[in-house]
């Protein structure tokens, strides 16, 4: 069930240009249709799958930060 | 933002583990948790999670390894369409060397049949578009991450009008899997780790049943370490708590109603039928089939073919740990007569299946 995290470059119709890490391939969004240029999607056999939320990421990350100085107090000796 | 190397983070890893410690020692007892997903096996291993949690902690690896469920009779039937003249079979590369009753898609290859990997389904229609006079077979192996991309494929094919493309439709559902394994008294279960592809099409809401009817905690979880980490944490905490219910860890990608796009394509293309799956036997309404609009794209209409009797090796126990029954290390065939070089069962070759993890990872 990999699937990778790329940003859309381009886009025409169900066709779509992405690019990571400095490659791009094309992908179709029959699957993601109100994809638009700019967005992070996820894609897995030539397909984006859903579209990943920046915003979510981040407080993804916070909680998991917040979580992790929370042990502090709970600290196992 | 890479949405990747943000949450591999080694020192929030440590943090979280100190945690996760900590809520162990509250809960005072030893905890079962199965991730479904074979990703998520892989991304355990790789990463050395087992290392940093607690030994009270125990990790059973689900059948969510979709080459590993397919059952012998589809390698089989698969061959058989093989060995047909103008037929060209494409298929996801994982799927070439599982061996069938006697053979495997790579063997037929190697003596002269038409076999191709692809990365995609969409590939597998350009070459359809390509050779005109040929036949050409996709077989359709996956969950629900990857079922939808087939769904979009026929519509594609259908659009342009594609007459030689064909698929061999072997996909699966995970909920009816996880009912089955939660109403096995012999499989001790104490939350799961959601698989955090196939429930961004299918939501959040697809494993309610679960934590209501079965009392089961369940987090959908990333593939990455910190994810997995935060996930495990999570379940604890509703172990700890004795409040059974359906989280979202990996809220940047799952959504409670999922991919409603996918999902509706998934509804229109194919019809829910009883499948089944390898070891395991048949699970009611969990798989797909192509819906009748779509039979003139059903291999298994347009090709009348049977595959050999099916025959499974006596001492391969990938069935029981496709359930997370066994560990790979009980099986007498583990490391010596199956190895990733000769594969006896399906577990060792797929690139997510469990024993393929213990033997390039050791027990993790």
């Amino acid at each position: 069930c990999l699937a990778v995290p790329m940003k859309i470059i381009n886009k025409d119709g169900f066709s779509a240009m992405v690019e990571a890490g400095g490659v791009s391939r094309e992908i179709n969004l029959r699957l993601l249709e109100d994809a638009q240029v700019g967005d992070y999607v996820l894609v897995h056999a030539g397909f984006a799958i859903e579209k990943i939320d920046e915003q979510e990421a981040r407080e993804t990350l916070q909680l998991m930060q917040q979580i992790a100085q929370l042990n502090a107090e709970d600290e196992v000796h | 933002m890479k949405f990747i190397d943000e949450f591999r983070d080694g020192g929030i890893a440590h943090d979280l583990s100190i945690k996760i410690a900590a809520t162990m020692d509250r809960i005072g007892r030893p905890v079962s948790l199965m991730e479904v997903c074979g990703t998520h096996t892989m991304s355990i291993y790789r990463h050395g999670i087992k290392t940093i949690l607690p030994l009270s902690i125990k990790l059973l690896s689900g059948p969510g390894c979709p080459v590993c469920v397919t059952p012998n009779s589809y390698l089989d039937h698969a061959v058989a369409l093989a060995r047909q003249d103008t037929v060209t079979i494409a298929t996801f590369g994982d799927m070439l060397n599982v061996p069938g009753s006697s053979t495997s898609l790579a063997r037929e290859r190697a003596a002269g049949r038409d076999i191709r990997t692809v990365y995609s389904p969409l590939d597998a229609l350009t070459i359809a578009k390509n050779n005109p006079d040929k036949k050409v077979i996709f077989l359709a192996v996956g969950f629900e991450t990857t079922s939808p991309t087939i769904a979009g494929t026929i519509l594609e094919a259908r659009d342009q009008k594609v007459s030689n493309f064909f698929v061999s439709c072997a996909h699966k559902l995970i909920p009816p899997a996880m009912k089955l394994l939660v109403e096995d008294p012999d499989i001790p279960i104490d939350g799961f780790i959601c698989p955090a592809h196939v429930s961004a099409i299918i939501g959040s809401q697809a494993y309610e049943f679960l934590a209501k009817d079965y009392r089961k905690p369940c987090v959908i979880t990333g593939f990455e370490p910190l994810d997995i980490l935060q996930g495990i944490y999570m379940l604890l905490e509703q172990i700890l708590i004795k409040a059974p219910r359906v989280e979202i860890q990996y809220s940047r990608v799952v959504k409670q109603q999922g991919n409603t796009t996918a999902l509706n394509l998934i509804a229109k293309v194919f019809k829910k039928t009883d499948a089944v799956w390898r070891g395991i036997g048949t699970i009611p309404e969990s798989g797909l089939s192509l819906a009748p609009a779509y039979s003139p794209f059903d291999a298994d209409d347009v090709f009348r073919v049977t595959g050999e009797q099916e025959k499974e090796h006596p001492g391969c126990l990938c069935g029981e740990v496709i359930k997370g029954k066994r560990e790979p290390e009980t099986c007498s065939l583990f490391r010596t007569v199956c190895t990733p070089i000769s594969p006896v069962g399906p577990c060792m070759v797929s690139q997510e299946g469990t024993c393929a993890a213990h033997y390039k990872y050791g027990e993790g």
